[in-house]
């Protein structure tokens, strides 16, 4: 199993006494309202899924993040993890003081306040996302993000209610659930999508090599034509229940924002399995990539600046069904020329499954494809 | 997030492997590539430092949940 990114897994979830301890000194601190969103990544921080971060980032480390895709301590790090509130909000917020994050009126999250900055942010979309076209879905959000961060750290005192809780483990319970199923070598799986067949090779040729097979896909908020969430997770249930050994494979969901940010994302990624416990990593043809913003293979060929990253990245290139070969290839093991390749095209398959028809059993098992058709819409509106 | 740092002696061959080696792997300094390599070595250990307690209880949930 890996160690946590930094050595340590953080955990920044107050016990039952330490909130005894602490009752009527919460009632006294000025709070600030959290969206559900930031609610969420609160949690991410707290059960140690962004260790060794137990806060949201200052200046000086979005800095050095932004600069040099490191942490000040020199630790991998592509993804500012930052708190941002509007300026009338961060006037009446003083540094140096405590003060409680409230989600709905209730308090569920304790801030330090160690800074209060104002990041420039045409300088922090071409660092993180390499454009600064406000097309591009994370550049969009940084620009309508509000103007002040602040930074420090936080101790979680209520964990959000999520979709799916069944499907939500934390860092710790993965790591206790590799070690009694006795997995030494786990390779991590990220999706966004209804798995095909091409889904299903790559995860078995890695499955191969190692002991257990961490399938974790993103969920939470999606664009539209996205598959829903409950689809994505009940075909992955079907092809598990038909296809995979039980004892071999794992599905865990992963609530975090989508940044689209490509290669700095699938460093991100990377790290966020890491902490679950994952040695290995599959990093797929344009990785968290959108449009044509980056090249296709951009966020393999940026392990080469990481390789204290401590997750081995597993590459794939491209992978397609050969009719000659009869069976799904990638480009080192099947000779035949493109005419005998059906590519995996995720539109291809989309349009067979808006008509109502089953994507050939070359592209998608009938299972997945009946648990898709049983949706009048499987994709965000 | 500063780390708190303590010093360990090599022999002066072995830190001059170690000073060619990183020219190849792109590290910056020695101090980071040991530390590098020292982590991967431990974490092929992978002995976690939870309290049983806490264990015995994230078990019971994952149980509950049928991932055991
Ligand atoms: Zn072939």
């Amino acid at each position: 199993m890996a160690r946590p990114h930094g050595g340590q897994l953080v955990d920044q979830v107050l016990s039952n006494n330490q909130l005894n301890r602490i009752k009527e000194e919460i009632k006294e601190l000025k709070p600030i309202p959290i969206d559900y969103e930031t609610f969420i990544e609160l949690e991410n921080i707290a059960i140690g899924t962004f260790s060794p971060l137990e806060g949201y980032m200052i200046q000086q480390e979005v800095d050095s993040v932004l600069d040099t895709g490191r942490l000040t301590n020199d630790l991998a790090w592509t993804i500012p993890i930052t708190f941002a509130v509007d300026k009338e909000q961060a006037n009446l917020l003083e540094k140096g003081n405590q003060f409680a994050l409230s989600y709905q009126g209730e308090v569920v999250a304790l801030l330090d306040l160690e800074d209060k900055f104002i990041p420039d942010k045409k300088h922090w979309v071409k660092a993180v996302f390499n454009t600064t076209d406000e097309k591009h879905p994370g550049v969009k959000r940084i620009y309508k993000r509000k103007e002040v961060l602040l930074g420090g750290t936080i101790n979680l005192l209520k964990r959000p209610k999520v979709p799916f809780p069944e499907n939500r483990l934390t860092p710790k319970e993965t790591r206790v659930l590799f070690k009694v199923k006795g997995w030494k070598t786990i390779v991590g799986f990220q999706t966004r999508n209804a798995p095909h067949i091409g889904h299903e090779y790559v995860q078995k040729a890695a499955l191969t090599f190692v002991d257990g097979i961490f399938i974790n896909p993103v969920i939470g908020k999606k664009k539209p034509g996205d598959f829903k969430d409950e689809v994505i997770l009940e075909s992955y249930n079907a092809l598990i229940n038909h296809y995979y050994l039980r004892e071999r494979s794992v599905l865990v969901t992963l609530l975090t924002e989508m940044r689209y940010a490509g290669p700095k994302e699938a460093i991100f990624h990377s790290i966020m399995r890491k902490n679950y416990g994952c040695t290995h990593f599959i990093i797929g043809r344009d990785h968290a990539g959108v449009g044509n913003y980056y090249p296709p293979f951009a966020a393999q060929d940026i392990f080469d600046d990481y390789p204290d990253i401590g997750i081995v990245p597993l590459f794939f290139r491209s992978f397609s069904h050969c009719t000659k070969c009869g069976s799904v290839v990638n480009e080192k093991i099947c000779p035949h020329s493109s005419e005998h390749h059906i590519n995996f095209s995720g539109t291809k398959i989309r349009k067979m499954l808006i008509e109502g028809k089953h994507p050939p059993k070359e592209l998608m098992r009938p299972e997945v494809a009946d648990i898709i058709l049983q949706y009048e819409n499987p994709f965000v509106e | 997030m500063d780390k708190d740092n303590k010093t360990i002696t090599i022999s002066k061959h072995l830190y001059e492997l170690l000073e060619r080696k990183i020219q190849q792997d792109k590290f910056d300094s020695v101090d980071n590539y040991v530390e590098h390599l020292l982590l991967q070595l431990l974490q092929v250990e992978g002995s976690e430092d939870l309290d049983p307690e806490e264990e015995e209880k994230i078990k019971q949930r994952l149980e509950k949940l049928g991932y055991l």
